[in-house]
């Protein structure tokens, strides 16, 4: 690896200050198991690493009913399926941070590191898009939030301008009768980079019977996590069917555009996306109805 | 119901048994050293640069900014190497093998895959060398890639060698081609045979490159001393082979070359020829440093020596009895950049399980700009079993015949004979087909299917040589009455143990009392490596001889003792004894005790190459379920049946069974080396190259067949290669029994099941 | 180029010191700095878990730690499991188990399963294979070292 020097700021405008003298040649550091890759493989090159994991903020993780869900940047995935509570009140979440890269990668990687390396194939995205999460990022200018599904512009490109990071993602509080699933397909049981994945978030009503609402995003079928809007627009007030749930999946498929690549081919990911879709709207509507 | 079971005939005391390993303890603590653990004082870490580039010439290399950045204390170039300045005259018919030699550690005039070595440099710190090495400055005039063996072999094809002519039959081409060698092998008459056949089945396979995946990667250590000794560790299957390709690529004396084999993290096959040693060599030369290199993951998939790929046609004919009446194959397999891919033993081994009177192989060795192939157990051999045993699936399907009643109808035994010529000795394929047939696995029905699963049984069988080739050892007998033994064979998997436990049985001593070590080059007689299934065998029979050596000493000292005649001495159960005086009795120990003052150490020794390896069958079975919405297949149950002769340790027998089924099952649903449209691997990470996970595989359920080898006096065969060979047909017929469609080409990844589900509805 | 950095941490129970680079990741820091060369690199990308110590007690991949990352934190390795009195429950029953057979996986698979029994010993063949996903091994066909994981967490209730 290059040269690298390495800070440990304490506080936010500590480590905004870093990055905004550093601009793209300062990156934080949560995990570190994206970053670490890619400084070693030439892909990407920075003269400083700011380390994320000393400022309270980005390492907190606060969950109410009443308030909903914050986990900042740095916290890594394992402590976000230990919590029952959250484990409980956000399984789609959860579906996503005990699948990333296998126990020793949940231990350090985190969700904010996830979204801000804004890999089209980022498991936690979508379920991040579907479950209606803000990112809130402070910088030079000040604070701001910015909807998940407009946080990444890019294969590896977030929203963040030099000097920005991301302090945490907040979530609404879940509300009653809701559910949510993610699913990849990859060719093994782990460790892969998914092929194509899923996540849905769905409220019934009360009889359980009928979508309220319900937010569809997709990761692999794009350069950026998709968020099919359409797709989960569709379901808004119809009853809960095989059809209506294979037509939202025909609507996910309209939204993914694809590429043919070594890990899959146009038609298998259009494909999955439509499995991916029915299996976890399936299984949203399973959890929103209580099983 | 039993998961491993043991099928022997013969029970000994010490054979058989599963104590622990003597380098066990090393092991799980983390003491033991493997190659990438050595340090030295004031040690040099090396970096190498290599191609970008999967065929180009080499037009430049410009060293001059890296040679002056801070830390730098060497860079080396082919121009470095003794080939650069020794004429094709000085040569003469080994300049093409040398050049060969030469160019595959250090590219000359071409560079002929991506990662070919063209520079090397030396720092203290290895990312200072990292550094460095990228400011050397290669100027290239790429050339186009030739990636499989249908584009090598096609008319007009670009030529990687403008010097490599084709030995075909006896004769040699007269213009050069990427076709280095045709071996044909043949019996009877096929074309007859085939008109004699009821049913005749014909398909053509493909299989993608593969790695051997060893989680070590590979590693070189050397230093080049000023009077010229030249010391090297690494990780590899063999000290002395290394040593002898050292000293060809170097020009410099055996004699002063001396390779220290450590521990190592798998080889496989892989790790017998050299790499990073004669660049370690090189550096610490012009150092006048030890230098270290290891080589990164992306390094050893693009850069060492992965399994070749193949294109393979088989024909076969059988009567409706089920009699086979003609064999034929084309095969044809990429050896990657330099020839000699394992062409030919897949052509022996395709056909080896069966008895049949008309045989036709064509076998086709074939250079493609990919990294030179290497061994990858059993090379060769897996390759053809899938082309031939999922034509067998289909001759068996539609003779109506079940697969192992038809493989028991035409099945190899003592006194066939195979294409190539010789004749099986005691084999014991017909043992594994019938265990395989009653095992409680093929007896239990396919669960039902799960809604939206497709469930399916496939089975398999195969084939390996196993080999002999030269072992040594030296035994000494120690004062406490412990035997060291002293061996070449690098301990890849637990052969200290089995060769501790052939010597405690052969002298009728404890396990304990036996000290096993590997030695480097210059401290014992030259052994051949660790691989070809041969290390129980041969580095066993090895100990065997010498531990009778011992005990005729032991006669001898005891006779000299009490002054007795040598033939009124008997060893009997570890105790010397006078067979008619019961006076004079010792034991073991106590004759150690004195040996020092009774004339000196006890010790014996055996060099070897002995005839009479045991060849080992072996038959799998595999139940998959196969998502028909994904295409993904998951592998439910798996047994593996082989004959091994006599297990030495059962625990480790299995364990090889185990590990060559689970590479079987990577080779057959998700490995293959992706490349793009320049002939560059796009995959070189464990991350796209997708070895199984635990999470994958079941338990592997083994049966140990033993039917003793003759040659060896416990019945030892060897084990290791042959249990790669099965899986690849055994899953591709078992998709077929699930979802109806034959499966022609490797990997079988989910994306393939998917489409061909999908042609199958006519979608 | 400024010099390197002076790291303090506990390892294997022991305070340590040591001068890193902040580019060399914990597991060159442990085998080329500190010499303790049980823990192994496989792949250097966090894919293969040879490199897995006990960081703060969970599992990691050594190889996406910076050794500057473990200032005043606490780290185990495979060195750390044995005592005095003997080996580990987990290093006895791979051992008993045939659960290795080159060995080099072995120290990862060693520390990554105490990460799991040490909180479940009673955990199954299924939880077992999920916990150890991220530790590749291309001998064993990991049956045995499954087997020797569920042996060795009866041993630790």
């Amino acid at each position: 690896m290059d040269w690298i020097d390495f800070a440990t700021p304490k506080t936010i405008s500590e480590a905004v200050e870093l990055l905004a003298s550093k601009g793209d040649r300062a990156r934080l550091i949560a995990g570190g198991t994206d970053l670490l890759v890619q400084l070693r493989g030439g892909r990407r090159s920075v003269d400083l690493v700011v380390d994320a994991k000393q400022i309270p903020e980005l390492n907190e993780m606060s969950y109410s009913p009443q308030n909903g869900l914050v986990i900042g940047a740095a916290v890594p995935c394992y402590r976000i399926y230990a919590d029952n509570a959250i484990a409980e009140a956000y399984p789609g979440l959860i579906d996503a941070a005990s699948l990333i890269g296998g126990i020793q990668i949940q231990g350090r990687a985190s969700l904010g590191g996830n979204l801000c390396n804004a890999a089209p194939s980022g498991d936690s995205i979508p379920p991040i898009i579907a479950l209606g999460g803000v990112a809130h990022i402070a910088g030079s200018n000040g604070s701001r939030q910015v909807a998940a599904e407009d946080f990444c512009t890019g294969p590896g490109r977030n929203i963040l301008q030099d000097g920005e990071m991301l302090v945490s993602i907040n979530f609404p509080a879940p509300v009653a009768h809701s559910g949510a699933s993610y699913l990849r397909f990859i060719p093994r049981n782990e460790m892969d980079i998914a092929v194509a994945g899923v996540g849905t978030s769905i409220v019934l009503d009360e009889s359980g019977q009928n979508f309220v609402s319900a937010r569809i995003s997709l990761a692999s079928v794009a350069p950026i996590p998709v968020f099919a809007k359409e797709a989960g627009d569709s379901l808004a007030g119809k009853p809960v069917s095989e059809a209506t749930i294979q037509q939202a999946s025909e609507k996910a498929i309209a939204a993914a555009t694809p590429i043919s690549d070594m890990r899959g081919t146009i038609r298998q990911r259009n494909h999955l996306v439509g499995v991916l879709t029915r299996r976890t709207l399936n299984i949203a509507v399973e959890r929103a109805r209580g099983g | 119901m039993v998961a491993n079971i043991v099928l022997s005939e013969v029970e000994y005391t010490h054979i058989g048994k599963r104590p622990i390993r003597p380098d066990g303890v090393d092991k799980v603590i983390g003491r033991a050293q493997y190659g990438p653990d050595i340090t030295l004082k004031g040690l040099l870490h090396g970096k190498v640069l290599r191609s970008p580039y999967a065929h180009a010439r080499i037009k430049s290399i410009d060293t001059s900014e890296a040679e002056d950045y801070p830390g730098v204390r060497a860079i080396i170039t082919a121009q470095d190497l003794p080939f650069a300045s020794l004429s094709k005259e000085e040569l003469g018919a080994g300049y093409q093998a040398l050049k060969f030699a030469s160019d595959h550690v250090l590219a000359g005039g071409k560079v002929l895959f991506k990662g070919h070595p063209v520079a090397a440099v030396a720092a203290a710190n290895p990312h200072v060398a990292e550094e460095a090495a990228k400011l050397i400055k290669v100027e290239y005039e790429e050339l186009p890639p030739v990636m499989s063996v249908v584009e090598a072999m096609a008319d007009g094809a670009t030529l990687l060698h403008d010097d490599l002519y084709t030995s075909s039959l006896g004769e040699i081409s007269q213009t050069a081609s990427n076709v280095a060698a045709h071996a044909r092998y043949e019996k009877g008459d096929v074309a007859q045979g085939f008109d004699e056949a009821t049913v005749v089945v014909e398909r053509e396979f493909q299989t993608a490159s593969v790695h051997q995946g060893y989680i070590e990667p590979h590693n070189g250590t050397a230093l080049w001393s000023a009077d010229g000794q030249l010391d090297v560790w690494c990780s590899t299957q063999g000290a002395f082979t290394v040593r002898s390709s050292m000293a060809n690529v170097l020009r410099h004396p055996v004699s002063k070359i001396k390779v220290t084999p450590m521990e190592m993290g798998g080889g496989f096959g892989g790790k017998i020829s050299i790499y990073l040693e004669p660049l370690a060599a090189l550096l610490s030369k012009k150092s006048g440093q030890p230098v270290k290199l290891v080589m990164n993951r992306v390094e050893v998939f693009e850069a060492s020596g992965p399994a070749a790929g193949s294109w393979i046609k088989v024909k076969m004919g059988a009567t409706k009895d089920g009699k086979l009446t003609a064999c034929q194959a084309e095969l044809a397999l990429d050896a990657g950049a330099y020839p000699g891919s394992p062409a030919m033993s897949a052509a022996m081994c395709a056909f080896a399980c069966y008895d049949y009177p008309n045989g036709l192989l064509d076998a086709y060795d074939v250079v493609v700009n990919k990294p030179k192939t290497q061994a990858y157990r059993a090379p060769g051999s897996p390759q053809a079993a899938y082309a031939v045993e999922s034509v067998v699936d289909e001759l068996c399907e539609k003779l109506g015949i079940d697969p192992f009643e038809f493989r028991l109808r035409n099945a190899s035994k003592e006194g066939t004979r195979r294409i190539e010529g010789p004749v099986y000795r005691r084999i014991g394929l017909v043992e594994c087909l019938e265990a395989a047939r009653s095992h409680d696995h093929y007896q239990t029905p396919v669960d039902v299917q799960p809604s939206g699963k497709l469930r399916g049984r496939g089975v398999a069988s195969g084939f390996w040589f196993n080999r002999g080739f030269v072992s040594s050892c030296n035994l000494t007998l120690n004062p406490d009455g412990t035997v060291s033994v002293v061996m070449g064979s690098v301990d890849l998997c637990g052969t200290r143990a089995s060769i501790a436990q052939q010597t405690a049985e052969a002298l009728g001593i404890a396990y304990e009392d036996i000290k096993p070590s590997i030695a480097d080059t210059d401290s014992i007689g030259y052994t051949f490596i660790t691989g070809g299934s041969r290390t129980t065998f041969a580095t066993g029979l090895a100990t065997i001889n010498a531990s009778q050596d011992i005990k005729q000493r032991m006669i001898e000292r005891a006779a000299a003792i009490w002054e007795a005649k040598v033939e009124d001495v008997e060893y009997v159960d570890a105790v010397l004894q006078h067979k008619s005086d019961s006076e004079l009795r010792m034991t073991f120990k106590e004759l150690a005790g004195r040996t020092l003052t009774t004339g000196g150490s006890i010790t014996a020794q055996c060099n070897i190459d002995p005839p009479g390896e045991g060849n080992s069958f072996a038959v799998h079975i595999v139940d998959v379920e196969v998502d028909r919405d994904t295409g993904k297949v998951d592998i439910l149950r798996y047994t593996a049946i082989q004959d091994c002769g006599k297990a030495v340790h059962p625990s480790y027998v299995e364990g090889q069974m185990q590990g060559g089924a689970a590479q079987g099952i990577g080779w057959a649903l998700n490995e293959e080396y992706f490349f793009n449209g320049q002939g560059q691997m796009t995959n070189s990470s464990f991350l796209d190259y997708r070895m199984p996970i635990s999470l994958d595989l079941p338990m592997i359920d083994t049966v140990i067949v033993e039917v003793a080898n003759p040659g060896h006096p416990y019945g030892v065969r060897g084990v290791g290669e042959t249990p790669i060979v099965p899986p690849l047909a055994a899953i591709a017929n078992a998709i077929y029994q699930a979802t109806g469609v034959r499966m022609q080409s490797l990997p079988i990844t989910p994306g393939k099941v998917l489409d061909a589900l999908w042609s199958q509805n006519g979608s | 180029m400024p010099g390197p950095t002076h790291v303090q941490a506990t390892i294997n129970g022991e305070e340590v010191n040591f001068l890193c680079e902040p580019r060399q990741s914990l597991l060159e820091v442990l085998r080329d700095v500190l010499g303790m060369t049980g823990t192994k690199e496989g792949c250097n990308d966090g894919n293969c878990g040879a490199c897995t110590v006990l960081f703060d007690g969970r599992i990691v991949d050594s190889c996406l730690v910076l050794g500057v990352e473990i200032q005043g934190r606490e780290v185990t390795t495979i060195e750390g499991l044995a005592t005095a009195d003997g080996l580990h429950p987990i290093q006895q029953a791979f051992l008993e188990n045939a659960a290795l057979q080159c060995g080099i996986c072995t120290p990862g698979f060693i520390v990554a399963s105490k990460g799991l029994l040490d909180e479940e010993p009673g955990a199954d063949e299924g939880r077992i294979r999920h916990w150890l996903a991220g530790n590749l091994c291309r001998c064993t066909g990991y049956d045995k070292i499954v087997r020797a994981v569920l042996d060795a967490g009866e041993k630790m209730k």
